[in-house]
């Protein structure tokens, strides 16, 4: 354990895994549930970064993780109002948010392409200066972002299970319910993806505290790797009750980031990173289909073999 | 009481698929009215119910609830006062959503006010749910937090019934709500559906294919046929009115006859 993976390389996956987390929970939202494929998660993700990286250096880290769901909730929004009320294809909506929002993440950071958080204090500077024994300051990145999990699927949960998250849901699962029972589905979908993307903002903004620094091209791929942690999430919990599928989503999360930390101790470059998670992905999606086939092959000799034999039985009488 | 004044609408205007779906449809229902509908496929049957539920516009005349012009309220308002189940049992109910989420969703028309958004479903109302789905007899009250996608065709339209019935709306529309379901699943679906109607003394409008049901059911029978209404029999007529008298006014009121082999089918066949 101590030789292939150092206790350095698991609490930083383990970190790691918790912030892509609440990407890979708004995606759970908007396309496990809304079954809406929102393709402005990159730039939703960077306009988080560069939101709370701004708010960071004028030294206001807690705001910075507010207003940086805020600027996400803006983001959902449009995406939304161009699926609902101008009846733009959902996946079309987000590649069109994600191509302006290029520009908005530029200006944010004041027309750089980088920006750096180095002297103002983070969320996990704060954290960290509550104690100051040695372990806590190693370790207390890890613990001030499981307690914020924990207090994020609770809400999910909980979100989910009001009147307006049921509604959400049933948005999802069966439009032609919801216009029946007086809800306005372009009202749920609305507030899904506000919801949701809000959650992909505050990642953005706790990667930028956690690495100290805020790049334009940070959020080049999120969707697929989200993707990947949502899918090996769902893999394992998909028939759960709901809490268990939130938190599914969690550990899939993490597992991905492990994964990936397995590929960086083989060697594997990090310019390949963007592949292997593409890859994961593929291989998840497909492996139901697969399974199939197999099964089907295994059906088809075993019947095949015992026609043959019901055909020596039929000979021998 | 629901009026319909001079309903029209024509799908594709100006283009070679143009299609005068209604033309010119006119009806009163009055409170209670339970009115059967018959007509050939493409009469205008679900076109009118769509109309009266909102799925569209119609290009001319009005749709009035309740003294109140509904014909341009969008679709899901007027879902707190408009009941409707479809043919196909599918639709109407979330398959990955429980039982119990599934009544609490269509229990959000009781009322807006009383249920705010973020307020979880409650113990008295699942207490209420439960009896209610005792009353469909289909043992689904032990099964409340089972997908609905696990239940059978009868028993997600029984479970559909419930949830438009639930808040009693104004008018209930039925399309051909028992036709995709075996023969005693429907019987017994029609049987809820009657107990239910008569019971609430709900408004109620039913598209059947079968001659039998479209006389026997409710107290009135209309006709369809080229987007209109074309035969309105209530009361002492329509109680002396066998199917044969019902085939004879279709050809009378369209000048062809009724050549579609389901209705004749349901009709050698009885109910």
């Amino acid at each position: 354990m101590s030789g292939f993976l150092t206790m350095g390389i698991v609490q930083t996956a383990l970190e790691l895994g918790l912030i892509y987390a609440l990407v890979a929970l708004s995606l759970f939202i908007s396309f496990s549930i809304l079954d809406i494929c929102d393709l402005s998660t990159d730039g939703c993700y960077t306009l988080g970064c560069a939101v709370g990286a701004v708010v960071t250096i004028a030294g206001h880290p807690v705001l910075a993780i507010f207003a940086a769901m805020a600027a996400g909730v803006c983001s959902g929004f449009i995406t939304a109002i161009l699926q609902t009320k101008f009846g733009v294809q959902s996946i079309l909506a987000g590649i069109i948010v994600n191509t302006g929002l290029y520009t908005v993440n530029l200006g944010v950071m004041g027309f750089s392409s980088n920006l750096s958080l180095f002297g103002s204090p983070t969320v996990f500077d704060l954290f960290k200066s509550l104690s100051s024994s040695k372990a806590w300051k190693s370790w207390s990145p890890l613990v001030l972002l499981v307690i914020l999990l924990a207090a994020i699927v609770l809400a999910i949960y909980w979100f989910l299970g009001t009147r307006l998250g049921l509604s959400i849901r049933a948005t999802g699962d069966s439009p032609a319910m919801v216009r029946a029972s007086s809800i306005n589905p372009a009202f749920t979908t609305i507030v899904g993806l506000c919801v949701a993307n809000a959650l992909t903002g505050m990642a953005g903004c706790l990667i930028g505290q956690y690495n100290g620094n805020s790049d334009i091209n940070l959020g080049t791929g999120m969707v697929t790797v989200a993707l990947a942690s949502l899918i090996i999430g769902e893999m394992f919990f998909k028939n759960g009750s709901m809490l268990m599928r939130i938190i599914g989503v969690v550990i899939g999360s993490v597992l991905y980031r492990f994964v990936m930390s397995v590929a960086l101790r083989l060697n594997i470059p990090t310019e390949a990173f963007k592949l292997v998670s593409a890859l994961i992905v593929a291989a998840a999606l497909t492996t139901p289909q697969i399974r199939k086939l197999i099964a089907l092959h295994a059906q088809k000799r075993a019947s095949m073999k015992m026609s043959l034999e019901d055909e020596e039985e039929g000979g021998d009488r | 009481m629901l009026q319909l004044k001079n309903v029209r609408k024509t799908f594709n205007a100006g283009t070679v698929n143009e299609k005068k779906a209604l033309t010119g449809v006119n009806l009163t229902l009055e409170d209670g009215d339970f009115a059967t509908i018959v007509g050939s496929n493409g009469a205008g049957k679900s076109t009118m119910f769509n109309a009266i539920a909102g799925s569209f516009y119609p290009d001319r005349g009005s749709i009035i609830l309740d003294g109140k012009n509904i014909t341009f309220v969008p679709e899901y308002k007027r879902s707190v006062y408009i009941g409707r189940l479809f043919q196909d049992p599918l639709m109407g109910t979330a398959p990955h959503m429980t039982i119990e989420e599934n009544l609490a969703i269509a229990y959000l028309r009781a009322s807006k006010k009383q249920h705010a958004i973020f307020s979880r479903i409650s113990k008295k109302e699942k207490e209420f749910f439960r009896e209610q789905l005792a009353l469909l007899d289909m043992g689904m009250e032990d099964r409340m937090k089972n997908p609905v996608g696990l239940l059978s065709g009868g028993q997600r339209q029984a479970l559909t019934l419930l949830m438009a019935t639930m808040v009693t709306p104004k008018i209930l529309l039925l399309d051909e709500h028992t036709a995709a379901l075996d023969p005693s699943t429907a019987a017994k679906v029609l049987d809820l559906t009657r107990k239910i109607v008569a019971e609430r003394n709900i408004t109620c409008l039913m598209v059947t294919h079968n001659m039998n049901q479209a006389l026997e059911l409710g107290n009135r029978t209309l006709m369809m046929s080229d987007g209109r209404i074309v035969f309105d029999v209530k009361g002492k007529e329509r109680d002396g009115m066998t199917v044969e008298d019902l085939l004879e006014k279709f050809a009378q009121g369209t000048g062809k006859n009724f050549n579609n082999d389901r209705i004749l089918l349901s009709t050698e066949q009885g109910e």
